[in-house]
């Protein structure tokens, strides 16, 4: 007997929504297994890691804090992934975000206005894009692979954050930590809104996914992004210039990126320090597979990553696994999903003994 | 500048470079057979803990260094499955592999964390290996010797035998190499498995030979500058000998810069210029001519044969 | 060899050298071959004819050992074999030329053949022999030249060359001669009957019935996996042979005799483009002109800038002058695809798949691909997908293609009904000028039928075409005016009814009135 890969006339809707659930429940499994295996409480593991922060309402806020980075940036990478355009430098557009907002806040410590945020924001936006200009630009005038290139710049930014808060933005109050000085009342956004334990974040990424609903699915834009990713050949028959494809999705992904980590800066640490960069980046990569490149998706998908974030720290407590755990689920999760691509296309059939 | 200072920098030099250049040997094999595996960097961290665990329980780190090319080799099976097997994107699954080895190895390490273990010991006599002056061609670690062997054994491979010549066609063109009959699939994961245990092996450079311990994503990055080097050197064997040393240079001069003079530049400034310079390096290539390359025509893409 | 000689001496009449028996092959939803039986006899050249999609690539692909037959038998020399993989199809003494070369580019010709034996020969040796062989065969090849160097007729003569110093008992070649010049279709088959005649048996494959009837001893016709019947060509018409293949009466396409054309719609004046990438054809001073009503045809053989010239044309490369192309006297030659279609230029590229179509969207979305401007799919940047939807539908409906609904992927779809959508989405669009190239490659006779109707019904309201393609009895069948391709360089316009076969291939194969003298 053996398995037999038989392709589908038509890719199953059904497979593209079932294989994204059942990588999670694999994952799981896997999980516990393995870490029975490595020596820990295997159960006791993927209890706290996958269901603590479900079951435990204090945990929420945590769940939804952690979660709004993350979707914010794999709205952006499902765009660029869309049109294979391979931006996994995140992580690093994400640190040039934060320092674009925190240049501001360093310019302005006497302004009292909360407006003062707008510009924040802003330059966030802009800092994450213009860090993916360099990659955009590479690619489309010499064609230097954009995976090389991107990742390469999340060390650079991380150098760069490292220089700036241990030299000219260190905090002169701050007992020669590595940090910038805390931003004014004014530089602060709320950690969360109107009472609720929504954090901002996540209100701005439900918005984000509804605008990027919109654009993949019914835009003429999204339908270029999803040709140049398809069919490079076709998308030039139809008059898509494939150069400035490469282009939006990636300054869009970097714009997404620097939007998260500024509002990560200004709505959870309210400064910048060494431990700024907290893998969101990386991550939000899983995130975008996870929720099938689609808007929708992604939401969901963040969250679920997020909750493996918050159960991470959880288990690292309760049943003493190392802070990795959380990694290697998202790493299994990851591999489950893109093994499971295969079910969407293929049928897979047993045969008999005979090749 | 002294004679001293030079060959103090060339040992430094050649010792700093040997990983990528190891690393990079096994990734120019994966590439030539037409895959792309951006999982090097965890693959590295994988060999880099196994190496460490096995020569901390068995005292014999040349059992440590097999264990961590065998270890490299079984992560890279993953790979190998989802991508040749089950036809899965290989920039995705490649980053995800990437993924799994940075948080296995920090896993498995987390009991390791603060041990030292034996060194090798040199293969030559202490009258050679600890002269001040001879010490730049015999005072390396064994490994050092061990890996450009290998580079030149993969280049004498690639070139000048048959089964070198079949893996470069299976990365020319898989269907032609498919329909006359050689094993696609089956050549593309002898290569995967080649790549991963070279990986492995360069990853134990770092917690085996440049220091004895262990410490948690200690390649730092490194797996990514060898994907850049295979580009950089064309896919040729012999090109990546050179680039791995100019890679070699500039982290030198980030050693050199935060134990002195260079104090106009800030440390992090040198200690990002590897990364740059792989940036600046890819960008150059990319500018010159093509014909000089020899990139394989089916890299990264899926093989799935219509039969 | 003289093994071989004295086998096909004493033994001809008796025994087959080949015998499959009731061979059956399915794949998900068609049945490629269904208890096929045929006998190829030592020293035979036994044509293996069918249109595309009746299963002949499936029947030697299991000769091959690239497939497995479900069912059936295999004997060789009487023996029954299971033909596992292709190795062990070689050391039978089977050798196969493929259609579609499995050549690799950017390595020498010595190289390519090394990669085709199974044994480790040192390169000296290896060239010796080479050089032998093709001394043999009179067939002339530079061992060391890289393959992307040498034209298309000299790649088949690696092919041929790796299965001649195999020293095959059988030969299977399939389609050899659609990429080749006639000229060079009547070298080869004197190497195929030099070979023959040295008792090494040919199954040859094709769906040109002239071919088979010059060369070939006995015919096995196949029609939708099924066989139809096992005849000698030679004392068959093509009409007959045709008819077997196709399953019912030709029918001939109409078209009106003695038309008359109106004003120039679509003009190229002396357009020029430098080749782009290794493995590209720059295209020289191509200049024509095509009037309203106008079929004109480009003929060549594959390879020669026609892919470059559609790209050109389509917009997808502009011209480096505007005027080099212009349409209705409006020059266009800087424009791109989606500012062509909007005054009224389509083109319709020879790959279906990933060029013309995306095969894993829609066949709605591929509506949206050229159609989306012109039938008003977009408002305020936002697509209408109510439009898309309307507009795929009535392409499905007005070309009759065989697809469940505009849900259906592309890729779903056969080639004929794919490339039947793709020529009613382009046609339905009305353009003025329509570019085509290789309307009917890799198409169901059917189809192709009504895909040329099509054509001459678009000319017949008033639009201006251009059809390139590689099937010269395409082009005479349909065009009013034809010019050939040759290394990017297109010859002047001639009548077609005006020109003879000889002169068109004398062009194709690169002579330009000069003697032919075969090199």
């Amino acid at each position: 007997m053996r398995i037999k890969f038989e392709k589908r006339a038509q890719p199953s809707r059904f497979m593209l929504f079932a294989t994204p659930v059942a990588a999670v429940i694999l994952t799981i499994l896997i999980g516990a297994v393995l870490f029975e295996i490595l020596g820990y409480d295997g159960l006791g593991t993927v209890k706290e890691i996958f269901f603590t922060p479900i079951l435990a309402s204090y945990k929420w806020q945590d769940v939804m804090t952690k979660a709004a980075p993350l979707i914010i940036i794999a709205l952006g990478l499902s765009l660029g992934n869309q049109a294979k355009v391979w931006n996994i430098g995140a992580e690093g557009q994400y640190i040039a975000g934060a320092l674009a907002g925190a240049l501001i806040a360093y310019l302005t410590p006497g302004v009292t206005s909360h407006w003062i945020i707008v510009p924040m924001i802003i330059a966030g936006i802009l800092g994450g894009a213009a860090w993916a200009t360099i990659p955009a630009f590479l690619k489309t005038k010499l064609n230097v692979n954009e995976v090389l290139t991107t990742l390469m710049l999340v060390y650079v930014a991380f150098q760069l954050l490292g220089y700036l808060v241990t030299g000219p933005w260190k905090d002169p109050n701050g007992h020669n930590f590595p940090q910038t000085a805390p931003f004014t009342d004014a530089q602060l956004l709320p950690h969360s809104i109107l009472g609720t334990a929504i954090p901002p974040g996540l209100v701005i990424a439900f918005i984000l996914m509804l605008g990027f609903w919109l654009l993949v699915s019914r835009s003429v834009f999204g339908f270029e992004v999803r040709v140049v990713g398809a069919a490079p050949s076709a998308a030039r028959y139809a008059g898509f210039n494939a150069s400035r494809t490469i282009w939006s999705t990636l300054l869009i992904s970097g714009g997404m990126a620097g939007l998260a980590g500024i509002l990560e800066a200004t709505s959870q640490l309210g400064q910048l320090n060494l431990g700024f960069p907290s893998n969101y980046g990386f991550t939000a990569i899983i995130v975008s597979f996870l929720g099938r490149l689609h808007p929708v998706g992604v939401f969901i998908a963040g969250i679920v990553l997020a909750i493996t974030y918050v159960g991470g720290q959880v288990a690292q407590t309760t049943v003493h696994v190392p802070s990795a755990s959380g990694g290697i689920f998202q790493a299994l999760m990851l591999f489950l999903i893109l093994a499971g691509d295969v079910l969407v296309r293929y049928r897979l059939r047993l045969v008999g003994a005979k090749s | 500048m002294t004679i001293d200072f030079i060959i103090s920098a060339i040992v430094t030099v050649v010792g700093i470079s040997t990983p990528i250049l190891l690393a990079a040997t096994g990734e120019l094999v994966v590439e030539k057979s037409g895959v792309l595996n951006l999982g090097v960097e965890g693959m590295m961290l994988v060999g880099a803990i196994t190496g460490f665990a096995v020569t901390f329980m068995t005292y014999n780190p040349w059992l440590g260094v097999i264990a961590a090319g065998a270890a490299g080799a079984a992560v890279s099976m993953v790979f190998g499955v989802l991508v040749l097997s089950l036809g899965s994107n290989q920039v995705a699954t490649g980053l995800a592999l990437a993924i799994l080895g940075i948080g296995l190895s920090t896993l498995l390490g987390t009991s390791f964390t603060g041990m030292i273990v034996p060194q090798f010991s040199s293969i030559f006599p202490s009258v050679l290996s600890q002269d001040p002056f001879w010490r730049v061609i015999f005072g390396y670690s064994p490994m050092v010797y061990i890996a450009l062997l290998i580079v030149f054994a993969v280049g004498w491979f690639l070139n000048r035998t048959r089964a070198g010549l079949v893996l470069r066609a299976v990365g020319e063109n898989d269907q032609s190499a498919h329909s006359i009959g050689y094993s696609v699939i089956g050549i593309r994961y002898i290569a995967i498995a080649f790549g991963g245990a070279m990986a492995g092996i360069a990853g134990s450079y770092f917690s085996m030979v440049i220091t004895p311990m262990w410490a948690e994503r200690m390649t730092a990055g490194r797996g990514w500058i060898a994907l850049a080097l295979v580009v950089f050197a064309g896919w040729k064997a012999g090109r990546l000998v050179v680039g791995a040393y100019l890679f070699g240079c500039l982290m030198t001069l980030e050693l050199y810069a935060k134990a002195s003079g260079f104090q106009f530049l800030p440390s992090q400034f040198w200690a990002s210029m590897p990364y740059i310079m792989a940036i600046v390096v890819l960008a150059v290539i990319s500018f010159r001519d093509r014909a000089g390359s020899e990139a394989p025509a089916c890299l990264g893409k899926p093989f799935l044969p219509n039969s | 060899m003289n093994n071989g000689v004295t086998l096909a001496g004493t033994m001809a009449k008796t025994q087959p050298r080949l015998e499959l028996s009731e061979i059956t092959k399915r794949f998900p939803g068609v049945l490629a071959n269904d208890h096929v039986s045929l006998k190829v006899m030592p020293g035979e050249i036994h044509a293996l004819l069918g249109e595309n999609g009746a299963g002949k690539s499936t029947l030697v692909k299991m000769i091959y050992g690239i497939m497995a037959p479900d069912s059936g038998e295999m004997l060789w020399d009487g023996a029954q074999v299971r033909v596992a993989n292709p190795k062990a199809a070689r050391k039978l003494g089977i050798g196969m030329v493929f259609q579609h070369f499995s050549l690799f580019e950017a390595m020498t010709v010595l190289e390519n053949i090394a990669l085709g034996l199974d044994q480790n020969i040192s390169k000296r040796d290896l060239e010796a022999e080479i050089l032998k062989v093709l001394d043999t065969y009179g067939l002339k090849l530079d061992p060391r030249r890289i393959v992307s160097t040498l034209s298309v007729g000299e790649r088949q003569r690696i092919e041929i060359v790796r299965a001649l110093l195999l020293d095959p008992k059988l030969l299977i070649m399939d389609e050899p001669t659609s990429v080749l010049t006639p000229q060079e279709v009547g070298q080869l088959f004197e190497t195929l009957r030099k070979l023959a005649a040295k008792g090494c048996s040919i199954l040859y494959i094709s769906h040109k019935l002239h071919e088979i009837i010059a060369l070939c001893e006995t015919a096995t016709i196949l029609r939708g996996g099924k066989l139809v019947s096992t005849c000698d060509p030679r004392k068959e018409t093509s009409r007959k042979l045709a008819e077997m293949m196709i399953g019912a009466n030709l029918k001939e396409i109409s078209k009106v005799a003695g038309r008359k054309f109106g004003d120039v719609k679509f003009a190229v004046n002396n357009l020029s483009l430098p080749k782009h990438g290794d493995f590209g054809t720059a295209l020289t001073n191509i200049a024509f002109d095509v009037r309203a009503g106008e079929i004109f045809g480009i003929a060549g053989v594959a390879g020669n800038g026609q892919n470059e010239l559609l790209e050109a044309l389509g917009g997808e490369v502009l011209a480096p002058r505007n005027e080099a192309i212009t349409v209705a006297g409006a020059g266009i030659g800087k424009c791109g695809p989606t500012d062509r279609r909007a005054v009224g230029l389509g083109a319709v590229p020879e790959e279906r798949n990933g060029h013309a179509a995306v095969s894993e969207f829609s066949l709605q979305d591929n509506a949206v691909l050229t159609a989306r401007n012109r039938m008003n799919m977009v408002q305020a940047k936002l697509i209408d997908p109510g439009k898309a939807n309307e507009f795929s539908e009535k392409v499905i409906l007005s070309f009759g293609v065989k697809a469940q609904g505009p849900k259906s992927t592309a890729g779903s779809l056969s080639g004929g009904n794919l490339q039947k959508y793709i020529m009613g989405r382009e046609i339905l669009q009305n353009p003025t000028v329509l570019i085509v190239s290789q309307p009917t490659w890799g198409v169901d006779a059917g189809a192709a039928a009504a895909i040329h109707q099509a054509i001459v019904d678009l000319a017949s309201k008033g639009s201006a075409m251009v059809i390139i393609s590689q099937d010269l009895d395409e082009l005479l069948a349909l065009c009013d005016t034809l010019a050939v391709i040759n290394l990017g360089q297109l010859s002047a316009p001639m009548k077609v009814g005006e020109v003879s076969v000889e002169e068109i291939g004398l062009l194709m194969g690169g002579i330009h009135g000069e003697a032919a003298h075969a090199h």
